[in-house]
C-alpha cells in the first residue's frame, strides 16, 4: 500500500503548498513538486512486503510493484517535460498545484487498479484513474479544443464505465462473488458469464483504445495539452493493459477459446487500423495517437498464449514503451512549447538546428518501430516469440507485416527531420534543464534496456502464467 | 577478449571517435584508420583460422564463444566462423575500406556519412560472425536501416523514393524471415525448455517435413529478397543507382551477399528436406533472375543501372548455385559471392569516379574516356572482363564451378535450367563490351566538357586493392576453394 499512500501524501503536500503561494510565486511549486515526486519514485524502489489486505480486495506482488515503479518513472519524466510548458503558459492556469495534484491522484487510482483483488476495487481504481484525466484534458480551459476533448473523454468514459459495471453485475449475479479468486473458480461456459466477460473486456479495451473502441482517442489526444496526451497514451494505457492481463490470467482463464478468438480478432484489427490511420496523419499528436493504438495491438500477441513468458514479454514491452513513447512525446512537447508548431511539415530540416532532439526522436521512433539495436526491437521480438511458441504463426506474420507498415510512417518523420529541407527550419531550441533531463532519461532507457538481458529474466521470474 | 568480438569493437570505437572529431580531415582519417585496422585484423583472423585448422581442429565452427543474453528465451549470443563466413568477413573489410577511400572528399555532412557507413558495416560484420539466429536477425536489420538514411541524404536522382522502396522491401522480407526464424526456434527441440536459436543445435533437431515445407519458403524468400530474387529484385536497380558511390559498393558488394549466405546457412542447411522438395520453384525463379537481369542491363543507358541489373543477374547465379546442392556448385556459389562482391564494388567505385569527372552517367553522352583518364579506363576494362568471366580473373573461377556443378545433375530439368543460365554469359559479354567500347574507346566527345585529370591517390589505392583481390582469386583459387569445400561439408551432407 506504500505506493498509493506516498502518492496521496505527495498530492496533499503539493495542494497545501499551492494554497500558500501567491500569483507571483506560484511557479515555484514546479521544482518542489518535481523533487517531491522524485523522492516518491526512489522510495518506491525500497524493499516492501507483499501480500493481501482487506480480505483480498487489495493485493500486491513483485510484478505489480515493478509496474508501479515503472509508472512512477513515467510520470516523473512527464513532470520534467511539462515544467517548461507550465511556466510559459502561466496565465492559462489558476494554479500549478492543481496540475500536479490531479495527475498524482489519477496515478494513485491506477495503482489501486492494478493492485485490485476484486471487482469493486477494480471499478473504484478505474474511476479514480479516469475522472481526473478528464479534468486534466480540459485544463487549458481557454482553448476550445481542450474543453471539447475533455467533454468527449468524460462522455465516452462514462459509457465504458457503465458497460463495465453491467458486466460486473452479471458476474456477481452468476457467481455470487466479486473476488477474483472466487469468481475464477465459479467461472465456466455459462453464456451469461461469457457476456459478462465481453462487457468487462470492452470496458478495459476502451481504456487501452483497442479497435473498435478507439474512436475517442485521436480527438482527445489532439485536443489535450501534450503532457496530458503523453500521460494518457503511456501511463493510462500501460496500467489498463496490465490489469487486462491480470484479469485474463487470474479470472477468465476458463474460457481459452473465446478469449483467444477475441484477442486474435481485436489484435489484428487494432494493429492494422491503427497503422492505416497513422499513415495519413499530419499533426504529430494525432500521429503518435494512432501509432500508440497500433502498439497496443502488438501486446495481445504476448497475452494470447496465456503463458508466463508471454506475460513477462508484455510487461517488458510496456516498460520499453514508456521510455520510447515519452521520448517521442517529449520532443514534440519541447518543439510545440517553444514554437507552437505541431505538424510534420514543420519538422523539415529539424536536424540542421536541433541535432540532439532529432537524434532522440529518431531513437524513440526506431524503438517504437522495433528496429535494432534499440530496446523496442527486443520488446517486439519477445512478444512475437511468445506467440510463435504457442503456434500462432499466421498472427505473427500479420503482426510483422504491420511492423513494416508502421516503419513506413515512422520513416516519414525521420525523412522530414533528416532528409527534407525547407527555407526556415525550426530555430535552435534551448531547452531548460528539466526537459533535457527528461529526454536524457528516455534515451538512456531506450538504449540500455535491450542490452541487459537480466532485466527480462528478472521480470520473467516475477510473473505467473494462466492457472 | 574473444578474437571475433574485435570485429564489432573496432567499428564501434571508430564510430565513438568520429563523434568527437570536428573537421573533415579528422573524420576521414579516423574512419580510414579504423577500417584499415579492421582490414588488417580480418587478415590476421585468416592466419589464425589457417593455423587453427592446420593444428588439427576439425570443429565445424572455430573461435566459438557463448554470451548468455536472455536466459528465459535461451537466447545466447554465439560467435563462430568457418571458411565461408570468414571469406565474407574479409570481403566486407575490403569493400568497407575501399568505400571510405572512395568517399574521401564527401562534402555534405561528412561526419554523419562516415558514422552511418560504419554502422552499416558493423551490422554486416555481426551478421557473418554469429551462429545464432537471433543475433543474425538483429544484425540483418541493423545493416538495412542506415541504408535509408545514407541513400536519402547523400543519394542522387529520385533518392527518397528509392530509399523508401529499398527499406520497405527489405524490411518486408525480414517479416517473412522473422516468422521463419521463430518457426525454426519453436521446432528446434521437442522439449519446450530447451528451444534454441543456435544454428548448430537446430541442425540436429530433425524438424518434421511438413513444418519444413511451411517455413522453407519464408526463410528462402526472406533472405532471397536481399539476394535480388526475381520478382522481388525491384528495389535493387533503383536503390543502387540512387545511392552514393560507397553505399552502392557496400550494398551490391556485401549486403546482397548476406542474402546468399542466409539462404545457404539457414534455409538450405536447417531445412534440407523441404529444400530438396521445393528447390524447383526457386530454380525457375533464379534462372529468370539470371537471364532477365542480363537483358535488363542491355536495355539501360545509365551506367549505374547497367551495373545494378548485372548485379541482379550475378546474384541470381549465387542463389541458382545454392539450389543445385552439390559440392561443386556450392563452392561456386560462395566463390561467386566473393568474386561478385569485389568486382561490383570496383564497378561502382569506377562509375562514381567517372561521374565525378563527366557529371553524367548516360553512356550516350560519353566517349573516348581512355584518352583522358587512362588509369580509370584500364581499371574499368579489368572490372568488365572479370564480370564477363575472363579466365585469370575471379569471375571465371566462380562461374565455371557453378555451371559444371549445375550440369552434374543428370535430369533434364536441371540441365535445361543450366543451359538457359549459361546463355547469360553471352548476354553479359554483349553489354560489357558495348559499354567498354562506347565509354572508353572511340572518339572523345568534345561537346561535353570533362573535368580532366586521372585518378587521385585515394582512388588509385581503392582500385588497386580491389583489382589485386580479384586477380588473386582468379589466378590461385585453390587456396580459397580448398578451405571452402571443407567448411561446406556439413551443409552438403544434410542435402544429400
Amino acid at each position: 500500500m506504500r505506493h498509493e499512500l506516498m502518492l496521496v501524501a505527495v498530492g496533499v503536500i503539493v495542494l497545501i503548498m499551492d494554497l500558500m503561494t501567491s500569483a507571483e510565486t506560484k511557479h515555484r511549486i514546479i521544482p518542489v513538486a518535481i523533487v517531491l515526486f522524485l523522492v516518491n519514485t526512489i522510495i518506491g524502489f525500497l524493499p516492501i512486503e507483499t501480500g493481501k489486505i482487506f480480505g483480498g480486495m487489495y493485493n500486491t506482488d513483485d510484478i505489480t510493484i515493478l509496474m508501479k515503479n515503472a509508472m512512477n518513472i513515467g510520470v516523473f519524466i512527464i513532470f520534467l517535460q511539462s515544467a517548461e510548458w507550465l511556466r510559459r503558459h502561466e496565465d492559462r492556469f489558476n494554479s500549478h498545484g492543481a496540475y500536479f495534484f490531479i495527475i498524482v491522484a489519477s496515478l494513485a487510482g491506477m495503482d489501486y487498479l492494478i493492485s485490485s483483488g476484486d471487482f469493486l476495487m477494480f471499478f473504484i481504481g478505474t474511476e479514480l484513474a479516469t475522472i481526473p484525466i478528464a479534468a486534466l484534458v480540459a485544463i487549458e480551459k481557454a482553448r476550445s479544443k481542450s474543453a471539447e476533448a475533455g467533454v468527449k473523454l468524460i462522455l465516452s468514459a462514462a459509457l465504458s464505465s457503465g458497460i463495465t459495471l453491467f458486466g460486473i453485475s452479471l458476474i456477481y449475479g452468476t457467481t455470487g462473488s466479486i473476488y477474483f479468486a472466487e469468481v475464477s473458480k465459479a467461472f465456466g461456459n455459462n453464456s451469461l458469464q461469457i457476456l459478462a466477460f465481453i462487457f468487462i473486456f470492452a470496458g478495459v479495451a476502451f481504456k487501452i483504445s483497442i479497435v473498435p473502441f478507439h474512436l475517442w482517442t485521436a480527438d482527445v489526444y489532439e485536443g489535450a495539452p501534450i503532457s496530458i496526451t503523453s500521460y494518457l497514451s503511456v501511463i493510462s494505457k500501460a496500467s489498463a493493459i496490465f490489469i487486462l492481463v491480470i484479469l485474463l490470467y487470474k479470472v477468465f482463464y476458463a474460457i481459452p477459446d473465446i478469449r483467444n478468438n477475441i484477442l486474435y480478432a481485436t489484435s489484428v484489427l487494432t494493429m492494422t487500423i491503427g497503422n492505416l490511420f497513422a499513415i495519413r496523419q499530419q499533426n504529430m499528436k494525432r500521429f503518435l495517437a494512432f501509432s500508440s493504438i497500433a502498439q497496443a495491438g502488438f501486446v495481445f500477441l504476448g497475452i494470447i498464449g496465456g503463458t508466463q513468458i508471454g506475460f513477462a514479454a508484455v510487461v517488458y514491452f510496456l516498460l520499453i514503451y514508456v521510455f520510447s513513447n515519452l521520448g517521442a512525446f517529449g520532443v514534440v512537447a519541447a518543439i510545440s512549447c517553444a514554437t507552437g508548431k505541431e505538424n510534420m511539415d514543420d519538422y523539415n530540416g529539424l536536424y540542421k538546428n536541433n541535432p540532439k532532439m532529432s537524434l532522440v526522436m529518431m531513437l524513440s521512433l526506431f524503438s517504437l518501430a522495433g528496429i535494432p539495436p534499440v530496446a523496442g526491437f527486443f520488446g517486439k521480438f519477445f512478444l512475437f516469440t511468445s506467440a510463435a511458441k504457442e503456434g500462432y504463426f499466421i498472427l505473427v506474420l500479420i503482426a510483422v507485416v504491420n511492423v513494416t507498415i508502421s516503419l513506413y510512417y515512422y520513416l516519414l518523420v525521420i525523412k522530414a527531420m533528416f532528409i527534407n529541407e525547407q527555407e526556415n527550419p525550426i530555430e535552435r531550441i534551448d531547452n531548460d534543464i528539466y526537459t533535457k533531463l527528461g529526454l536524457a532519461i528516455c534515451a538512456a532507457g531506450i538504449l540500455a534496456i535491450g542490452f541487459f538481458g537480466s532485466i527480462f529474466d528478472f521480470i520473467n521470474s516475477k510473473t505467473f502464467g494462466a492457472m | 577478449m574473444n578474437s571475433l568480438l574485435w570485429l564489432l569493437a573496432i567499428p564501434l570505437v571508430t564510430v565513438f571517435v568520429l563523434m568527437f572529431c570536428n573537421d573533415r580531415r579528422q573524420y576521414r582519417l579516423s574512419a580510414a584508420f579504423g577500417m584499415g585496422l579492421q582490414l588488417i585484423y580480418s587478415f590476421y583472423l585468416v592466419f589464425r583460422y589457417t593455423a587453427e585448422r592446420s593444428s588439427g581442429n576439425t570443429e565445424q565452427m572455430v573461435f566459438m564463444h557463448e554470451y548468455r543474453w536472455f536466459e528465459s528465451f535461451n537466447i545466447i549470443f554465439t560467435t563462430g566462423i568457418d571458411a565461408i563466413s570468414l571469406s565474407l568477413i574479409v570481403l566486407t573489410a575490403i569493400v568497407t575500406f575501399t568505400g571510405i577511400l572512395v568517399s574521401w572528399n564527401t562534402e555534405k555532412l561528412p561526419k554523419e556519412f562516415f558514422i552511418s557507413l560504419i554502422v552499416l558495416a558493423t551490422g554486416v560484420f555481426g551478421f557473418f560472425m554469429t551462429i545464432d539466429l537471433f543475433t543474425m536477425f538483429l544484425f540483418y536489420e541493423l545493416a538495412v536501416i542506415p541504408m535509408y538514411i545514407l541513400i536519402g541524404i547523400w543519394g542522387s536522382g529520385k533518392k527518397e523514393y528509392a530509399a523508401m522502396k529499398l527499406t520497405l522491401m527489405l524490411m518486408g522480407a525480414s517479416a517473412l524471415l522473422l516468422v521463419g526464424i521463430l518457426g525454426l526456434y519453436t521446432f528446434s527441440s521437442p522439449d519446450a525448455n530447451l528451444l534454441s536459436f543456435n544454428i548448430l543445435d537446430i541442425a540436429n533437431a530433425n524438424i518434421p517435413v511438413d513444418t519444413q515445407r511451411f517455413f522453407f519458403p519464408m526463410v528462402f524468400i526472406g533472405f532471397g529478397v536481399l539476394g535480388a530474387l526475381f520478382p522481388l529484385h525491384t528495389w535493387s536497380p533503383d536503390g543502387h543507382s540512387s545511392a552514393p558511390t560507397a553505399v552502392s559498393m557496400l550494398h551490391a558488394g556485401v549486403l546482397m551477399k548476406m542474402g546468399g549466405y542466409g539462404c545457404l546457412r539457414v534455409a538450405m542447411y536447417l531445412l534440407p528436406e523441404a529444400a530438396k522438395e521445393l528447390a524447383w520453384i526457386f530454380i525457375i525463379l533464379t534462372t529468370i533472375s539470371i537471364v532477365y537481369g542480363a537483358f535488363g542491363a542491355i536495355a539501360q543507358k545509365d551506367l549505374k543501372y547497367i551495373n545494378a541489373y548485372s548485379s541482379v543477374s550475378h546474384c541470381g547465379l549465387v542463389l541458382f548455385a545454392i539450389l543445385m546442392m552439390n559440392q561443386t556448385a556450392l563452392n561456386g556459389s560462395v566463390l561467386q559471392m566473393i568474386s561478385h562482391g569485389l568486382m561490383t564494388a570496383l564497378f561502382f567505385a569506377l562509375i562514381g569516379m567517372i561521374y565525378e569527372r563527366t557529371h553524367t552517367r548516360d553512356i550516350r553522352l560519353m566517349g573516348g574516356l581512355m584518352k583522358i583518364m587512362p588509369f580509370l579506363g584500364v581499371c574499368y576494362m579489368i572490372a568488365g572482363f572479370a564480370s564477363l568471366g575472363l579466365p585469370g580473373l575471379s569471375g571465371f573461377v566462380a562461374e565455371i564451378n557453378v555451371f559444371v556443378g549445375a550440369f552434374m545433375h543428370p535430369d533434364s530439368f536441371h540441365r535445361v535450367a543450366t543451359v538457359i543460365a549459361v546463355s547469360s554469359i553471352v548476354i553479359t559479354a554483349v553489354y560489357i563490351l558495348r559499354v567498354v567500347g562506347k565509354l572508353l574507346l572511340g572518339p572523345l566527345d568534345e561537346e561535353h566538357a570533362y573535368e580532366t585529370g586521372d585518378a587521385r591517390w585515394n582512388e588509385r589505392w581503392a582500385n588497386v586493392i580491389l583489382i589485386v583481390s580479384i586477380a588473386a582469386i582468379g589466378i590461385a583459387p585453390f587456396w580459397l576453394s580448398d578451405a571452402l569445400i571443407k567448411s561446406l561439408q556439413p551443409i552438403i551432407q544434410k542435402l544429400q
